[in-house]
């Protein structure tokens, strides 16, 4: 099975990727009497998507978009992997029907890297600064903590960092390494 | 320059190991390009679901499928569907556990039966139109009430009745209680399961999944399928932690996909949502232990007696070797003259505990260390000096009668913790005492400031690796493909955040003196990949690293002497023009001088401890009675850091579990099944919740792991809740023999006149 051999390497998990959204497309077109159009900004672009208005922004974004960078956790607003932001303020997107953010600013992990290169020199400052220190394990909490961090003050001193962040749940790091990574972070942006 | 030469001064300079390098995978996690199974979408795929018990114990008497309702689009399977030579036993330790049950339940959320749609929605529906006739019968559902030992060991050193009756020793007894622990990844468990192993018609299957050990995943799909092993294929994909919770459960997950997609001769994902990977899946053992000590007037401990409960829940599981590693730790990290340690494993009708990062330890330790201040209490001494007056020595002998050779650190983590925390909170560092609040007084003072505080010590070990004879059965082989300008790792050892590929990537590079990017990881894949032995027992940096260590001097000695990297690279092209590939391959070979018998459970019960000590500071709210940690240091004795800051990363990740579980994690059972199974009330810390963790590496090298490395992953959390019960008697001048200190329980304990 051709299909399945390659399936694990990262250009056949592109094409599931694709898949998904092809699929979702297939699926859309079938909902489209019924789903209205919502247009919103999406990291930086112009972007419309057909669903259903009380779809979760989290599944519109991860099916319809193939925007999978934010993860679902709980589904109930606790653990904060879902977070994105919405004309700059930090949600749980698993919390937010998609007809809210019409007309709307979103802002997904996949907007933040220069040319979606994965090379470290195309990375935001943030994600740099999350690598260096160590701030992401399992990786799998650390889109939304990204989000949530990008949704501090400029300003922020420890204290604000640590109650900024009390929404996204961390199992792996203690949080030790995220706080130098946001603090480093911030620090440069001071600048 | 000769080979010997280099290698000394390689000793003395290391390029790579203990250098920060760039994580494997870190690109990934941060760009959300990183594929976890939830992530992927095959062709044509459906959706899979889970009909669970509802009672916790009782014979089935029927399951029924709503004649009304249409089920046109569904597949289904029970028990019926595992057909010779398939066997419907998840393949662990006992077999006694089935994929799904046959005509009787024995816990709560048992799998009864599965389904499959290609539409969630419809799933979820026809889900509900599922109904399940019981007879019910009576359940066990108190482990300190039950009657049924699932397993029971004893290890024996000396005389201990003897030394207890003899004239003037002095006797102190103790009871503790912890309770069960979710592990908590963020990414619930979840798989895929396809037709095909390598073509899609070749009746063999394959699996991608969220997992840390796809051997165990392999076993378990041989049995339930009757396939042999060729035909079975697991891929791990990006893991979203795991902790232990992700060691056996995705056998039965992945034997519940490979169920419908063999019948359905589709793609089958079946991803838990949080609430159903609650109930349903694996928990740290609550336990039960007893303490027994005998000591000299000076406080010398004379002889240790343990009898030790865990509550297995309904089927074995890998209950008998959580045990196992439970009792070997139950002395805590102190000599003895005489031990004797009764461990039992009850059955009862819950849904099975498992593997939980310490495996156990954490239990016995608790419980050892909360004893080691009662015992300082009760005969008004220092528990500092307590400790130290006791604790192991390089020469020492352990219960199992293992004497401490090599690496013994003790001494050295607790001398290291203290003056590490008394840094931390010297009144003269105001800055971090303003913050912190921590030294005892008022920091910020505002609200008038009639907290309590009070700060308490822990000291643990924590055996490296399989447990006895554990490491030999295993025989894990892992190795090295020679590339055009590197190495490719073959190892089926995990990534599950804890930085395995970038460790192992270290390891190889120092060993072969190439730069560490020119060294890539295969991919965790059963088809691809030999088998190194499960990704669990802090085994994977010191047990499987040094096998890679001892591969990359192989192959070093293949390529013949070179000098640099260009150099290298010119014999490694000049090879594999030679041979096509060129792939070393070794398996793991004892120690000479480890000796073990599983039969009288003595000898040398691990390879190499890890040593630790936790000093915490706790206050607590004289009306709300909550307690909050304000400052924790940990001092881990490791070996080496082969990558400080994900080792780093490890003990303080550990910690905060540890403190989770001592301070808010409460898993609340009621009739045999988890009443709190959401996020909204199982609290775990957030980052409000968490102190300031002060992390030492002490390392202290051992001969037999690479580059002198010890296991990191588990230690960490054997001390901390021990370390906060401590803060919290040091506070209130009471004991709290049990966790977690909830404000109920702390508020108990300060009424009870009898406790101190």
């Amino acid at each position: 099975m051709k299909k399945a051999k390659t399936k694990t390497n990262a250009k056949a998990q592109a094409s599931a990727k694709a898949q998904a959204n092809t699929k979702a497309h297939a699926k859309k077109k079938t909902k489209a009497a019924r789903s209205p159009k919502i247009t919103l900004r999406l990291n930086g672009k112009k972007a419309a998507v057909a669903a259903p208005p009380m779809k979760r922004l989290l599944d519109t974004l991860r099916e319809d978009l193939g925007l999978t960078g934010t993860k679902e956790g709980c589904g109930e607003g606790e653990c904060g992997a879902c977070t994105v932001l919405v004309d700059g303020a930090a949600v749980n997107s698993c919390l937010v029907a998609s007809c809210q953010v019409a007309g709307c600013d979103v802002q997904t992990v996949e907007g933040m890297a220069r040319g979606n290169a994965k090379v470290a020199a195309r990375l935001h400052r943030l994600q740099r600064a999350f690598l260096e220190h160590g701030a992401a394990q399992c990786g799998i909490c650390t889109p939304g903590m990204l989000m949530a961090a990008l949704a501090l003050p400029k300003r922020a001193t420890l204290d604000e960092i640590r109650a900024g962040l009390a929404g996204n749940l961390c199992r792996c790091t203690g949080y030790m390494k995220i706080y130098d990574a946001v603090a480093q972070f911030l620090d440069g942006e001071r600048r | 320059m000769s080979k010997k030469k280099r290698r000394e001064d390689g000793a003395a300079r290391l390029r790579t190991v203990g250098h920060n390098v760039a994580r494997a995978e870190g690109v990934e996690k941060v760009t959300g390009t990183a594929r976890y199974i939830d992530d992927l979408v095959f062709d044509d795929m459906l959706y899979g679901a889970t009909v669970r018990s509802t009672i916790p114990a009782g014979r089935i008497v029927a399951v029924e499928r709503d004649p009304a309702f249409d089920w046109s689009g569904f597949t289904w399977v029970d028990h019926h569907d595992i057909a010779a030579p398939g066997r419907n036993v998840v393949a662990m330790i006992a077999e006694d556990q089935p994929f799904l049950a046959v005509d009787r339940v024995r816990h709560q959320a048992e799998p009864i039966a599965l389904l499959a749609h290609a539409d969630r929605a419809r799933l979820a529906e026809g889900l509900a139109h599922v109904r399940v006739r019981y007879e019910a019968e009576p359940a066990t559902l108190d482990f300190e009430t039950a009657s049924i030992v699932l397993k029971e060991i004893g290890i024996r050193r000396g005389d201990v009745d003897a030394v207890f009756a003899r004239p003037g020793v002095r006797v102190i007894e103790g009871t503790y209680r912890t309770g069960a622990q979710e592990q908590l990844y963020i990414e619930c468990n979840g798989v895929i399961a396809q037709p095909g192993a390598a073509e899609p018609d070749d009746g063999g299957i394959t699996v991608h999944g969220s997992m840390q050990c796809p051997y165990y995943v392999v076993r378990a799909l041989c049995t339930v399928t009757g396939l042999p092993r060729e035909k079975v294929r697991v891929v791990q994909t990006t893991t979203g932690g795991g902790f232990g919770g992700k060691e056996e459960y995705p056998s039965v997950l992945a034997g519940h996909a490979v169920l419908l997609a063999r019948k359905s001769g589709r793609a089958v994902k079946m991803v838990y949502e949080r609430h159903e990977d609650l109930v349903a899946t694996t928990k740290r053992h609550p336990s039960i232990v007893h303490h027994r000590t005998a000591l000299a007037a000076d406080g010398s401990i004379l002889a240790i007696d343990v009898d030790l409960r865990l509550d297995g829940g309904a089927y074995v599981t890998l209950s008998p070797v959580v045990l196992s590693r439970a009792a070997i730790h139950a002395t805590g990290p102190y000599r003895a003259e005489a031990v004797r340690i009764r461990g039992r494993v009850m059955m009862t009708n819950t849904p099975p505990n498992g593997a939980f990062r310490g495996f156990g330890a954490p239990q016995s330790q608790f419980a050892a260390e909360a004893h080691m201040d009662r015992i300082a209490g009760e005969l008004g001494l220092d528990p500092i000096a307590l400790r130290k007056q006791n604790l192991f020595r390089t020469g020492d002998i352990t219960a199992t009668g293992q004497t401490l050779k090599d690496s013994v650190a003790a001494h050295e983590v607790l001398e290291r913790a203290l003056e590490r925390h008394a840094r931390m909170v010297r009144p003269h560092n105001k800055k971090k005492r303003a913050h912190n609040n921590g030294d005892g007084h008022d920091g910020d003072g505002h609200d008038g400031d009639r907290r309590l505080r009070g700060t308490g010590v822990a000291m643990f070990f924590h055996g490296s690796g399989f447990t006895g004879g554990g490491e030999v059965k295993l025989a894990s082989r892992a190795g090295l493909a020679l590339t055009a300008d590197g190495v490719r790792l073959l190892v089926s050892s995990t990534e599950i955040g804890q930085g395995t590929r970038t460790m192992h990537a270290q390891i190889v590079a120092e060993t072969l003196g190439i730069p560490y990017d020119r060294v890539e990881t295969a991919d965790p894949d059963t088809a691809r990949v030999p088998d190194s032995g499960p990704t669990v027992a802090s085994r994977t940096c010191m047990v499987v690293g040094r096998i890679l260590q001892r591969a990359a001097e192989k192959l070093r000695a293949e390529l013949g002497d070179y000098d640099d990297e260009k150099s290298f690279r010119k014999r490694a092209r000049w090879l594999l023009a030679e041979r096509g590939t060129v792939e070393v391959i070794e398996e793991y070979q004892k120690p000479g001088d480890i000796v073990w018998s599983d039969e009288t459970y003595e000898g040398d019960a691990y390879g190499a401890y890890a040593w630790g000590c936790n000093v915490a500071d706790v206050e607590i709210d004289p009306v709300t009675y909550q307690a909050r940690c304000t400052q924790f240091t940990a001092a881990i004795d490791i070996g080496k850091a082969i990558h400080p800051i994900l080792a780093e990363g490890q003990i303080e990740g550990g910690t905060l579990q540890g403190i989770g579980w001592a301070l808010y994690e409460d898993v609340v059972m009621r009739e045999g099944k988890m009443q709190n199974a959401s996020l909204t009330n199982y609290i775990i810390p957030t980052t409000l919740d968490t102190p300031p963790i002060n992390v030492e590496i002490v390392e202290n090298p051992f001969a037999g792991g690479p580059f002198g490395a010890k296991g990191v992953g588990e230690c960490p959390i054997d001390g901390p809740a021990a370390a906060i019960v401590n803060a919290i008697r040091a506070a209130t001048g009471k004991r709290l023999d049990a966790i977690p200190a909830t404000p109920e329980r702390i508020m108990k304990a300060l009424a009870d006149e009898t406790s101190r």
